[in-house]
């Protein structure tokens, strides 16, 4: 049932990551592509949402695809449909936070001193890093060639556009300009582009 | 404490975190001053010294480090009543935006203009999230061990199967081991 699917996803998708914010992304793009609830297209204009609107990541984009997958249930109607699978996909990423800290916040200085978790930690950071590396990959590939890998879109402008675009905006990331400005610097370049008839 | 008093305290954080919810943008990070300024230096619920441990504990748990943070302060101020009050209010205001917003964003994409927008927002994004992978690598500890790690966490997650948990797992294992090992070499040195 698509009410369970989504609180068991995003349970494991709260208990499995260290760090918050994009460090989920790896996790999130396999669980709704491995279920077939989002295309990477529509994953990363969410992360384009969701930066732009207040609240972490994490809570938004479970809200977002339980809303959408309980919307698609048959037996109620959408709204409440929408409302009960956000609900489910909400709590079932908070949940194991919960459970987990309110269990430390009462031994917390053994926590933090313990050997355990800083060896722990000295490989769940480096392996943060690599899956990022890899959803890179996999949104870069949506990104420039959404139609599988050829030489075919090295020869459209939308290609060139987009990674003059992206290149400008990591520079501008990379000077700290607030990333809800460069979405909105995007955006209007990319209305402009699409009036040129570059997006086709 | 009193459970009347615990009450108190727990809807003041309530409304404390709903406020931080509310209004900051980009996640857990972006929040901690918020944080700090609220529960630090106008209602005195924990101590400066606090934040530090706050943040490396949010760092060092599974999950959203804004909702490890609103769990762990609200556990401190009233215990466990605050700690849902306090996470039920960081929750609340994204929940509410993005199930309005889920109502739309569909129909929206139905617009050309709106269509333009996202194809150069996508790349926009990419830049984005390519910066977040930058400043991971920076926090990262460097070393042989490391590298590995993070290469064998890419090169496992672009070309099989393995479900992304046991490359996690596995990771933290490895990283106990060798950290084990380490400590044991410098005690015998």
């Amino acid at each position: 049932m698509i009410f369970l699917d989504l609180f068991l996803s995003f349970f494991k998708i709260g208990a499995f990551t260290f760090g918050g914010g994009y460090a989920m992304l790896p996790l999130i793009e396999k669980e709704v592509a491995a279920h077939g609830w989002m295309t990477t297209e529509q994953l990363v204009n969410f992360v384009a949402v969701s930066e732009s609107t207040p609240g972490p990541f994490a809570v938004n984009i479970a809200t977002y695809i339980g809303s959408e997958m309980g919307g698609q249930f048959t037996a109620v109607p959408d709204w409440l449909g929408s409302f009960l699978g956000s609900l489910c996909a909400t709590f079932g990423v908070v949940l194991p936070s919960l459970i987990i800290i309110l269990i430390i916040a009462k031994c917390y200085l053994a926590f933090k001193n313990s050997r355990v978790v800083k060896g722990c930690m000295t490989g769940l950071r480096p392996v943060t890093v690599g899956l990022i590396g890899a959803a890179v990959l996999t949104i870069g590939q949506s990104v420039f060639f959404a139609q599988g890998f050829s030489l075919a879109p090295l020869k459209t402008a939308a290609f060139w556009c987009s990674a003059v675009l992206c290149a400008a905006s990591a520079v501008m990331g990379f000077k700290k300009i607030h990333p809800i400005i460069i979405i909105c610097i995007s955006a209007v370049v990319g209305i402009g582009l699409g009036y040129l008839g570059v997006w086709g | 404490m009193k459970l009347k008093e615990r009450l108190t305290v727990a809807w003041r954080l309530f409304v404390i975190f709903f406020k931080i919810g509310a209004f900051t943008f980009g996640g857990g990070y972006a929040m901690i001053p918020l944080i700090q300024h609220e529960t630090v230096e106008t209602h005195h619920m924990i101590d400066e010294s606090d934040i530090l441990d706050i943040v490396a504990i949010a760092e060092s748990t599974p999950g959203p480090i804004a909702i490890n943070s609103a769990t762990f302060i609200g556990y401190q101020a009233a215990g466990v009543i605050g700690s849902l009050a306090a996470t039920f209010g960081v929750v609340l205001p994204s929940f509410v935006i993005i199930l309005l917003i889920s109502f739309f964003l569909r129909q929206f994409m139905e617009f050309a203009v709106v269509r333009y927008a996202f194809a150069g927002i996508r790349a926009g994004v990419l830049a984005l999230i390519l910066k977040a992978f930058v400043s991971m690598y920076k926090q990262c500890p460097k070393g042989a061990i490391s590298y590995l790690i993070a290469a064998a966490a890419f090169v496992l997650s672009v070309f099989t199967n393995i479900n992304v948990i046991f490359i996690i797992i596995g990771a933290g294992v490895i990283g106990l081991i060798t950290y084990l090992l380490s400590l044991r070499k410098e005690e015998k040195a």
